[in-house]
């Protein structure tokens, strides 16, 4: 070897080692040291196609109107926000997967679930096992049997009893003696379909019909006339949204009978814009249950529709927004606070924070029980009434949906039976 | 709860959701049962033609009306697809079976993801005198929209059935899903004639995609809903018949709906899927194979 030859050596190998050393001593530094600069990045999936993904595609909206709104502020502990999202489908069996990606690849240091009860379940074993913070979004019952302790549901409601307690005295106080309940055959339909039937059963309610139906059902004329057949006075239905639009229209052709008092209670999809404007008129009369309707007194919400509407107009998604979108918005603001409440990103520590105080947020005052769910749940029963085909406007007035329960927020009485509210302004 | 009264409005109700079925399977009678052609894409462009006709519909036209005036501009699409699968994979002979089916399945996604870039995940629907409202004979109520689809299901079946047995090209179509190398020696094109029943399918499949969202209101992601229903009408009916695919239909819809309207709703699919599975074991050519 020549002089030279080894002089390039011995200056390459101190190369080498200098790197070396500069690498080790980058991954000696703690984690948190090294991911200072970086931005908090808060993990979900979210139904952005499928039957949810109307929905889940208004949510999103929502939530990045908070992250910009949060980075404006200077992020969370001086830390930008980013969201990471991925479609799930509306897919179940899609989500653990996307899970684990977020936490094992894309590292992400928050998570939020996937709006839905279907969609949210399968993830629930995992966050437990792994200890992990998990904010839901709109889930019904999925902590029941897990119970995972660092689990909260932004949803307005609590239990069975919670949703269902304001469509079943609907149908008591018209002297309703008989019921029928429609089930999609579904997770989440299933749970609200087992409390009614308790709570039917508390009030010595006769099931007179009771059918779960498979999520293949296209049309759902047999259905109703199975309904009709049975004369029940009050038709409790359990329904995603494509089902729920099928049903209404089945409704309409088949008739139920004039005996129902109330027909509606838990029909996913009637909040929807776009499903409320084509269905317009044949919606009148049902009485179905809602998170916010024009006219409800909360702080702020206003301001955010508002804002949320320019947003969901670039991204053609549902322009009013009531059901869903604040409390995504409100998923935010509730993470903002507890991070600012801690000052940390322990995943413990802001569980143990969400437990013990009360959030601010758009759709009013949460403090949340000890199973993660609302402590004072909040479920609207509305009836339609008055509403014309073909305007999305008119849904902002506040007597298109009318608030018969809880009594905090009532707009109005419920009109019985259904037939009559049917052709009332 | 039985009465003969609601058994007889289950098989009527059936009757006309069993012409539904039908009328959404034809295309794939002809492009599955007798081209041999994988489509699994069928669904997906049969809800094509549903937002297609949401379109069209929208310029003021009734919603049938619409499927007809697509039907050309989906026969050359048929025609285009069937070229390219043609060249692709069928001509290349082995294996082209699977690598179809992969091929219409991006197909399917294509569609799909198009669907959702252009329209949004929202629902889709339309609207025409004959939806919402219904028949009432006496006590019965019968919706307008499926008697449309009942009227539309029998005139596909009867123009589709009178062209494959009376025209020299209905013919052809026949004899190449028979014996393709005779065909070639009577010195007619094979690949040709394929293309041109291709085109017819898709042409049927936009007539169904109106039919589609007059049933009810579309979303991109609603062809998964359709693929088992559909193969499951062609098989029935036995690869390639007409008659067999708007029978089959009719059974498939006459057992939902008892099952639906008299027994537990949950069991509607099962039944229909192992009414399949015994009709197979018993006739593994379908109700009206050869």
């Amino acid at each position: 070897m020549s002089q030279t030859e080894e002089h390039i050596m011995r200056q390459s190998r101190r190369r080498v080692l200098k790197t070396g050393a500069a690498l080790a001593a980058t991954a000696s530094l703690p984690k948190f040291a090294r991911a200072q600069s970086g931005p908090i990045k808060i993990g979900m999936s979210m139904p952005q196609t499928g039957s949810l993904g109307a929905g889940g595609q208004a949510a999103l909206v929502a939530l990045r109107l908070w992250v910009d709104d949060v980075n404006q502020r200077g992020g969370l502990l001086n830390r930008k926000v980013e969201l990471i999202a991925y479609d799930d489908q509306t897919n179940p069996a899609n989500v653990p997967a996307i899970y684990t990606k977020l936490l094992d690849i894309d590292k992400v240091d928050l998570l939020i679930a996937p709006y839905g009860t279907v969609p949210t379940a399968p993830v629930m074993p995992m966050v437990k096992q792994r200890g992990l913070l998990l904010m839901g979004n709109f889930s019904f019952q999925v902590n029941a049997k897990v119970q995972h302790d660092m689990w909260f549901n932004n949803a307005p409601w609590k239990d069975a009893a919670s949703w269902s307690e304001g469509f079943i005295k609907a149908g008591l106080g018209a002297n309703a003696k008989t019921i029928a309940i429609l089930a999609a055959d579904q997770e989440f339909a299933q749970n609200l379909a087992n409390g009614a039937r308790e709570l039917a059963k508390q009030a010595s309610l006769k099931a007179v019909y009771d059918q779960n139906y498979p999520p293949t059902t296209t049309d759902f004329s047999s259905l109703v006339r199975g309904i009709r057949a049975a004369k029940p006075e009050m038709v409790y239905v359990m329904s995603y949204p494509n089902d729920s639009v099928a049903i209404i229209r089945a409704v309409n052709e088949i008739g139920v009978g004039s005996q129902v008092q109330v027909l509606g209670g838990g029909m996913v999809g009637l909040q929807f814009t776009p499903i409320m404007t084509s269905l317009g008129s044949l919606l009148n009369g049902v009485l179905n249950y809602n998170s916010y309707v024009p006219g409800m007194n909360l702080p702020g919400i206003e301001d955010f529709l508002a804002r949320y509407a320019k947003r969901a107009a670039e991204a053609k998604v549902d322009p009013l927004g009531f059901y869903l979108t604040p409390f995504n918005y409100a998923i935010g603001q509730m993470l903002e606070q507890a991070v600012n409440g801690t000052k940390s990103f322990d995943h413990k520590q802001l569980a143990a924070y969400l437990r013990k105080n009360e959030m601010k947020t758009v759709v009013g005052a949460i403090r949340f029980d000890n199973m993660g769910e609302w402590a004072n749940p909040r479920v609207i029963q509305a009836q339609f009434r008055g509403v014309v085909d073909k305007d999305a406007e008119q849904f902002r007035q506040p007597g298109k949906q009318v608030v018969i329960s809880p009594d905090a927020y009532k707009t109005g009485d419920v009109i019985t039976p259904f037939e009559k509210a049917r052709s009332a302004k | 709860m039985f009465s003969f009264d609601l058994l007889f409005e289950a098989v009527l109700f059936g009757i006309l959701l069993g012409c539904f079925y039908a009328a959404v399977s034809m295309g794939l009678s002809v492009s599955f049962g007798l081209l041999d052609v994988p489509h699994v894409a069928h669904p997906a462009i049969m809800v094509l033609g549903s937002y297609c006709t949401y379109v069209v519909a929208g310029w003021g036209l009734d919603p049938i009306v619409a499927g007809v005036v697509l039907m050309p501009a989906f026969f050359v699409l048929g025609i285009l697809l069937y070229r390219f699968y043609y060249e692709s994979f069928e001509r290349r002979g082995t294996e082209s079976g699977v690598r179809g089916l992969a091929f219409f399945f991006g197909v399917a996604f294509i569609i799909e993801v198009g669907l959702i870039l252009a329209f949004g995940v929202d629902q889709r629907t339309v609207h025409a005198p004959y939806i919402g409202s219904s028949l009432a004979l006496g006590d019965y109520r019968i919706p307008y929209r499926m008697l449309v689809a009942f009227g539309v299901a029998l005139i596909l079946t009867a123009a589709l059935t009178v062209y494959l047995s009376r025209t020299f090209t209905g013919r052809a179509i026949k004899a190449v899903a028979q014996d393709e190398p005779a065909l070639r020696l009577m010195g007619a094109n094979p690949v040709r004639i394929k293309q041109w029943a291709f085109g017819i399918a898709t042409g049927v499949s936009a007539l169904a995609g109106a039919m589609l969202i007059i049933i009810g209101p579309v979303e991109p992601a609603m062809d998964r809903l359709y693929i088992g229903r559909t193969f499951c009408v062609v098989v029935l009916a036995g690869l390639g018949s007409m008659t067999g695919t708007l029978a089959a239909g009719l059974i498939l819809g006459v057992v939902e709906s008892i099952v639906l309207m008299m027994f537990g709703a949950s069991w509607a699919p099962a039944v229909a899927f192992g009414l399949l599975l015994v009709v197979l074991g018993i006739r593994p050519q379908g109700l009206f194979g050869r």
